[in-house]
Parts: C-alpha cells; structure tokens; sequence
C-alpha cells in the first residue's frame, strides 16, 4: 500500500521544527503537521490575522465567531495564547521573530524562488500574508507534492507562475525527497519511502545535487 | 476626538459622502461592523467609494452589498478572492483593484494614522505586486517604497466600548480595527456592548477614545 503523499509531506515536515519554535502553518498540508508532532515538541503556532498560540479545532460547543485562523476557519487558543492587531502580528513577521513558516507552493525555483499566490492566466486578485511570511520568517519550509495533477514538475529553474520572493524557500519537502537551498543551489539531502534517486530526477526539472545525510 | 455619546447607525453613515475612501475593520466578516455596513447598504446614497478593507466581504454580505449595489469604484484589499464578486467586478472593469501584500497592507494604514509618510518593506521586492513602486537596495536587500494609507472615514468594530469611545477588542476580532481607527478624518465604531466610563481597564484599552468620533451600538 502507497502512503498518501500528503501525509508522507507532512510527517516529514514535522520533523523539521525543533521544540519551542515560533511557526507559522500556511493552507493545506501545513495543517496536516500538528497531527504529526511528537509530544515532547512543544511549539507555538502563530496565525497571521493575530493570535500566538492556537489550539487544536474546537468541538461544536466550543466555537467560538471571534475565534479564527488565517483561513477564517474556527480554532481554540491555548493557555498562554496573546492576541494582537494585525499591523502586529506583521512586525512579527518581517522583524524576524516567527522562526518557521511552512507553506504549500505551485512552483519552487532551483535557488530557492517561490511562487505560490497566482496563475498566469488566473486572477492576480489575492495575496494574503504569504509575501510577508516568506519574506520574514527566519526559516522557509515548502511543503508540496513534487508534479502537479497533470504530471508537470513543481520544482523548475525558473518559476513561471508569478513569484511570491527570490531565494526564499530553505527546505522542500515533498513525498519523495527533502531538499535544501544552500548558497542559492538545490541540494537533495533525503530520499523518502522507497524513492530512488531516478524517480526523484524524473519528476524534477530544477537542477540539484546529491548530499544524502543520515 | 471623544465620542460624545451613541448615535444611529443611520446618522453615522451619513458622514460617507460620494467620492469618499472609507476604511472598513474585519478580517473577512470576522470583526467587521456589519450594523455600520448594513446601514450603509440601506440609508446611504453615497457612491463612487474607494474601499479599504483586507476583503471585500462575501457574496451579498458586508461590504459584498455595497459591491452589488455598484457603489464600489476601487478596493484597496490583500485578498479580493474571498469574494468571487468582487474578483468578477475587477474583471469587468466595473472596479479598479488595488492589491498589497497583508503585512504591507496593515502597516500602510498604521503609518497613515501615525503621521509616517512610507515606508521601505523587502516584501514583495522584485514581483508583479512591486510593479511601478520605488525600489532601493538597502543593506543589499531589495525595498520597496510604500505609501501610507488614510481615508475619509473608518468604520471599526470593538466587542466593547464606554461612552467617551475607548474599544475594547475580542479574541482574533481585533484584526485591522485599531489600526483603521487611527487612519480616517472620521472614525466609526461599532461596539456589541458600551459601558459606563471607568469599567474598561486601563490596560486593556486597545484603542483610546481619542481616535473615536462617533460610536453607534451595534448587534
């Protein structure tokens, strides 16, 4: 049986974030990570429209309208939460002060450019925070399927859809591989499963090289 | 200012006047003034407004009615798509979008209320959302120039207010709202709840009633 890409991203990803860390989860499978975090890896999420420390999903008698994530779906906060404005919540972002964020992507370029707000094609009508937080976290961790449903490679030279910021992405996890960005080059340093480097190379059109870490 | 005493919604609104830019609080409809909005919708005719909001409400909800009632001329928003009416609007060239990046977007209307006259931000250096702006090569990093944010009037929510107009906000209902009070000629605020002078802490005052014109209670 074939584990669900997705979970295979988000398990992996989880291992990532270090104990007492400040992250930041964007849609998608960065939400899948907290189902993935051992117990004794105590972080602190943030949501950018003004909330450190959200809690799990709240039951049905718990939910609460004032009580949000970036997604405008409900959360909880957990005992030492603060809440702030959103002008806030922002400085922490571009101050430096998020450790992680971990967000989903369209495209990955080989030094590290990120695309993920807009198709070509599409409507340009909405951005959000990810500018912001790709920009202003201290550690950028993409988290996405390595083709697209009709089989085209996420990770490419150069990004074609319009880009979110140059350089950006330290670590692409996808549910074949991990790489990093080092000195504005790809570097694969993980195979997932029972990837083989084959496989990885045929879904991949950015260039990379091999540096396998235990 | 200190808001002197409460007003109706009805008379609040009309200090929109056509042509106007008025800030609207919310994080999509969470901590939105929708009794100031719906006022607005029901007992304005003020038209050709330039709208400044993270959305543009929903579909038929919020500032989603102004947009159906064509009394929208441009958003200046970070994220239009929530409403596909809104995205539909700008592609029939019925409204004219502006989009900035969240963070870009919350910091233009602080340094509008704080007498800031722009701001250098790496964020959004070298993408389409730059386009036409400054940029300068700061410590080697790409900046962009952006301008501060003001508007005519703002119209804010806070859970709870007293009666000279200092808010109190609730949980991730706090959003844009502080900021927005303190960037228009007018600030609106719509409070669930108002109580007497001196039941607010202190502390715990996140917009002080100087910036507060007018309060209206809300639902």
């Amino acid at each position: 049986m074939t584990a669900d890409p997705k979970t295979v991203i988000a398990a992996r990803a989880a291992q990532e974030l270090r104990p007492g860390e400040i992250v930041n989860l964007g849609i998608g499978i960065p939400n899948l990570i907290p189902g993935h975090l051992g117990a004794d890896t105590a972080i602190y999420l943030h949501t950018e429209n003004g909330l450190l420390g959200v809690g799990p999903r709240p039951e049905e008698e718990e939910l609460d309208p004032d009580l949000v994530d970036a997604a405008k779906r409900p959360i909880t906060a957990l005992p030492g939460a603060s809440y702030f404005d959103s002008a806030s919540s922002f400085a922490m972002i571009r101050g430096g002060h998020v450790d992680v964020a971990v967000l989903g992507a369209l495209q990955v370029g080989e030094r590290g450019d990120i695309a993920n707000w807009a198709i070509p094609g599409k409507d340009v009508l909405g951005v959000g925070g990810a500018m912001d937080l790709v920009v202003g976290a201290r550690r950028v961790i993409v988290t996405m399927t390595s083709t697209t449903p009709t089989g085209e490679a996420k990770l490419v030279q150069e990004c074609t859809f319009p880009l979110t910021a140059r350089e950006a992405a330290d670590v692409v996890v996808t549910e074949r591989a991990v790489f990093r960005v080092r000195d504005s080059s790809l570097v694969l340093t993980e195979l997932l499963g029972e990837s083989t480097l084959a496989d990885v190379s045929s879904v991949t059109e950015a260039r990379f090289t091999v540096e396998l870490e235990d | 200012m200190t808001a002197n005493g409460l007003i109706t919604a009805e008379e609040a609104v009309s200090h929109v006047k056509t042509g106007d830019t008025v800030m609207v609080g919310g994080f999509g409809l969470v901590g939105a003034p929708l009794t100031l909005i719906d006022a607005l919708a029901d007992h304005s005719d003020a038209t050709d407004l330039t709208v400044v909001s993270n959305n543009i409400g929903e579909p038929g909800k919020g500032l989603g009615k102004l947009l159906r009632q064509g009394r929208i001329r441009r958003g200046i928003s970070s994220f239009f798509t929530s409403n596909p009416e809104a995205v539909a609007a700008v592609n029939a060239g019925e409204i004219e979008a502006t989009l900035l990046p969240q963070g870009t977007f919350a910091e233009a209307i602080r340094a509008g209320g704080a007498g800031i006259a722009g701001f250098f931000t790496p964020v959004g250096a070298g993408t389409l959302l730059a386009d036409g702006k400054e940029e300068r090569l700061i410590d080697g990093v790409p900046h962009v120039l952006e301008e501060p944010i003001r508007a005519n009037v703002a119209l804010v929510y806070a859970a709870r207010a007293d009666e000279l107009g200092n808010l109190w906000y609730r949980h991730t209902a706090r959003n844009f709202n502080p900021l927005m009070a303190t960037a228009a000629a007018i600030t609106i605020a719509e409070a669930a709840e108002v109580v007497p002078i001196g039941e607010l802490e202190p502390e715990s005052i996140a917009t002080p009633h100087l910036y507060v014109d007018h309060l209206v209670l809300g639902s």
